[in-house]
């Protein structure tokens, strides 16, 4: 086997590939070989015992593999695919990544130069393609600027808000000769990741906390990426605010913590939606204020000052003008903040969110984890997955009503714990990013909760799971409908449901078919002994669970609706 | 409510970067109204002069959507009596210009513009000016038969910046939000 210690030697462009990857201390890679990617993968034949390669089945399972990986890891997901239509595939994961601020370094193989814009065999112009949905790509033609480009790939990725980046390079550049040497990029001049926190902006945001009879704080995916959790929990702690959390910034913040009221958005928790519009000033720390966070904008906690902690720029002022922007790192500034904050009792305003918690588990909550239905309730599986596994498993979720409930139900204990597709909403996401976050964490309980349409966007994964012996555990939720459009059909589109019924293959089938042990429940009886051997399976285990085929989930921020309008029937 | 805003974007010399930006438009379904692009004064730096008609909270966002951008040293915006700009404009008319010599000296005269070709069949002239300076001298010379008419882009250069060099010390010794404080004001 080759050494990358030996530096300044004559290797291929491809090899140089390898030993960059190696000297940025890259262990994992997901991808899928083709003609323009072929030299990439020679040299990368002679590297297998430092630099493990995961197989896909679909260059889409890659990305979303490497987001998986990323976001519980907190390392670069590296993925590599050939030209044409094996790039053209990584789009859905590289957009997924842009929108919710995933690390990814994506290297794509090209034609060789002298064909480029030629319309030569598998060529696309995949930095054309991707542009709009990368923080940074390039095209790379030679063999010496290929350790430059990666060098510089990873930090931009890594860096700031974090981001996937693509870099392409022709089969000429794969080919050709270069000696070989590494210098990590730590700067860029027309770059600034990190915004240098304004000691005036802390001042200001911690008088107006201060002054609060009614704070509030939304806690967003930026918290789990600056490592600001104990941060958040001291200021919290300190000044008695209650805390809720945006679905990435579910994990962030210890959900049996008193001053922890809940989960943002359409289909979160009742009092953290209408509070939203009581509070007199809201503090959001790393959030962007989605719109599926804030419902009808207008309307959107218009009684209370903003205090918007984010490390993006662009995001200041964007949807929800902020009174006070603190701009830069959140658990930066948060350490900033923090001496500045008085300590005090909010014994009234906090009363206000177990009222209406209360309501919740009345009205919702009860009825949805112990049912009397014939059928069983998706929240009462994940409500048993979350008690059989004490809040401990990584859960990654597809997306629909099984993703909803698994955020409403599965309380995470550990930070990064809580893996989906927030922004994007990318159906077929779970299966390939469960596989990702295992590779990452093999000593951990990883669960992907899907729904049947989604699985079956992204089924062929199970391939990789097969080859790669990885020891995921594949909770399906079916209830035979993509079951929140047919959600929205029923309450928006006068029940008509248009091309929602969704029959499925026999799932344990097709799962034995990959070597996959698997089996399905139908009775409630049965529900929490076949978890259970779900969860002590050593080896990739299929869990199919047939529930109530017409469903909804409650609450609901409708379309429109302010947040304060928030349904609960 | 919509105002005129010249975005002047400097930037590093790279393959694509321009496409990158135009995108942040296109998304936005925003007409670029005039584009040009050069090298600046400061040797592989790089001068994109953008003109759209948007509100001041629209062309907020998308100068810091365009700040964003990896490549992107520094973007601003300007409205009109803020910015020094010309635009140049070619107009080739017909040969019953010759025939008309009088009039038509009289004109390219009187407008401040240039005469920079004469052929048998045709004449072109040269004026560099605001917008409404080259529209005028355009219906002046309609009359003499326009063959061909061509302008370029708005070209700038804004009124209350500071000069690009003492923005890149800036830049190596500052963020960009620091900086930022001080220009878009």
């Amino acid at each position: 086997m080759k050494s990358h210690t030996k530096y300044n030697k004559e290797v291929t462009g491809a090899e140089a590939v390898i030993l960059s990857l190696l000297d940025l201390n890259v262990t994992n890679v997901f991808g899928y070989p083709g003609g323009a990617i072929m030299p990439v993968y020679d040299a990368l034949y002679d590297y297998t015992d430092q630099l493990n390669h995961y197989l896909v089945r679909h260059e889409q399972g890659a990305t979303h593999a490497a987001q998986g990986y990323s976001r519980i890891s907190g390392k670069p997901g590296v993925v590599f695919a050939t030209s044409g239509p094996g790039a053209t595939n990584l789009i859905t994961g590289i957009a997924d990544a842009q929108i919710d601020s995933t690390p990814l370094v994506c290297i794509t193989g090209q034609v060789a130069s002298q064909l480029l814009g030629t319309d030569a065999f598998q060529e696309t112009d995949v930095v054309g393609i991707s542009m709009p949905v990368t923080k940074w790509n390039i095209q790379v033609t030679k063999a010496e600027d290929i350790a430059p480009a990666i060098a510089k790939a990873f930090y931009i990725a890594t860096s700031g808000r974090p981001g996937p980046v693509l870099v392409d390079i022709t089969k000429d550049a794969q080919f050709g000769k270069t000696v070989y040497s590494f210098q990590k990029c730590e700067s860029i001049r027309s770059y600034f990741p990190t915004p240098k926190v304004n000691p005036d902006e802390v001042d200001a945001a911690a008088a107006l906390i201060n002054n609060a009879e009614r704070p509030y704080i939304l806690c967003g995916h930026g918290v789990l990426l600056s490592g600001a959790e104990k941060q958040l929990l001291a200021l919290a702690e300190k000044a008695q605010i209650p805390v809720a959390s945006t679905l990435l910034g579910l994990s962030a913040f210890p959900p049996q913590h008193p001053l922890y009221v809940g989960y943002l958005g359409m289909h979160g928790n009742y009092g953290p939606n209408l509070l939203t519009n009581e509070c007199d000033v809201l503090i959001a720390i790393g959030m962007r204020f989605d719109d599926r966070v804030t419902g009808n904008v207008s309307k959107y906690a218009k009684q209370a000052k903003v205090v918007h902690f984010e490390i993006d720029p662009a995001e200041i002022n964007k949807i929800i003008p902020a009174d006070v922007s603190v701009m830069g790192d959140a658990k930066e500034s948060l350490e900033l903040l923090l001496p500045r904050i008085k300590s005090r009792e909010r014994k009234n305003w906090l009363k206000r969110f177990a009222d209406c918690n209360e309501i919740e588990n009345e009205k919702v909550i009860e009825s949805a984890i112990h049912p009397n239905s014939e059928k069983l309730r998706m929240a009462e599986v994940v409500h048993q997955l979350h008690a059989l596994s004490n809040g401990n498993a990584v859960v990654v979720t597809d997306v629909g009503q099984h993703q909803m409930i698994t955020s409403r139900y599965y309380k995470f204990n550990n930070p990064n714990h809580s893996i989906t597709s927030g922004g994007l909403g990318t159906m077929g996401f779970g299966l390939p990013a469960a596989i990702g976050a295992k590779v990452a964490k093999p000593q951990e309980q990883v669960v992907a909760v899907l729904g049947d349409g989604g699985f079956q966007m992204t089924i062929q994964e199970l391939g990789t799971i097969m080859q790669s012996n990885i020891a995921v555990k594949i909770l399906v939720l079916n209830n035979n409908f993509l079951g929140m459009v047919r959600q929205w059909q029923q309450l928006f589109f006068d029940r008509r449901y248009s091309f929602t019924e969704m029959k499925t293959p026999d799932f344990i089938m097709v799962a034995n078919g990959y070597g996959i042990k698997g089996k399905k429940v139908t009775e409630r009886a049965n529900l929490q002994e076949s978890l259970t051997e779900m969860l002590e399976s050593k080896e990739a285990y299929l869990l199919e669970v047939i529930v109530e085929n017409e469903e909804n989930v409650f609450p609901m921020v409708a379309t429109g609706a302010s947040v304060a309008e928030i349904r609960l029937e | 409510m919509k105002s005129t805003y010249t975005i002047s974007i400097f930037t590093e010399d790279r393959i694509g970067l321009l496409n990158r930006i135009t995108i942040i438009f296109t998304r936005r379904h925003i007409n670029i109204e005039s584009i040009t692009a050069s090298e600046s004064e400061v040797k592989g730096i790089y001068r994109y002069t953008i003109v759209v008609s948007v509100t001041n909270d629209l062309v907020e966002k998308l100068v810091k959507q365009i700040d964003k951008q990896i490549e992107v040293l520094k973007a601003f915006y300007h409205l009109m009596p803020e910015i020094v700009s010309r635009e140049i404009a070619l107009y080739k008319v017909s040969n019953i210009a010759l025939k008309e010599n009088e009039l038509f000296t009289k004109v390219v005269n009187e407008h401040h513009a240039k005469i920079i070709n004469v052929s048998a069949d045709y004449i072109v002239v040269e004026k560099t000016g605001d917008e409404s300076e080259i529209n005028k001298l355009f219906s002046q010379l309609e009359q003499f038969g326009m063959l061909e008419f061509a302008r370029s882009g708005k070209v700038a250069v804004t009124k209350p910046m500071k000069t690009l060099t003492t923005y890149l010390k800036e830049i190596e010794n500052n963020s960009k939000t620091t900086i930022k404080h001080f220009n878009n004001n």
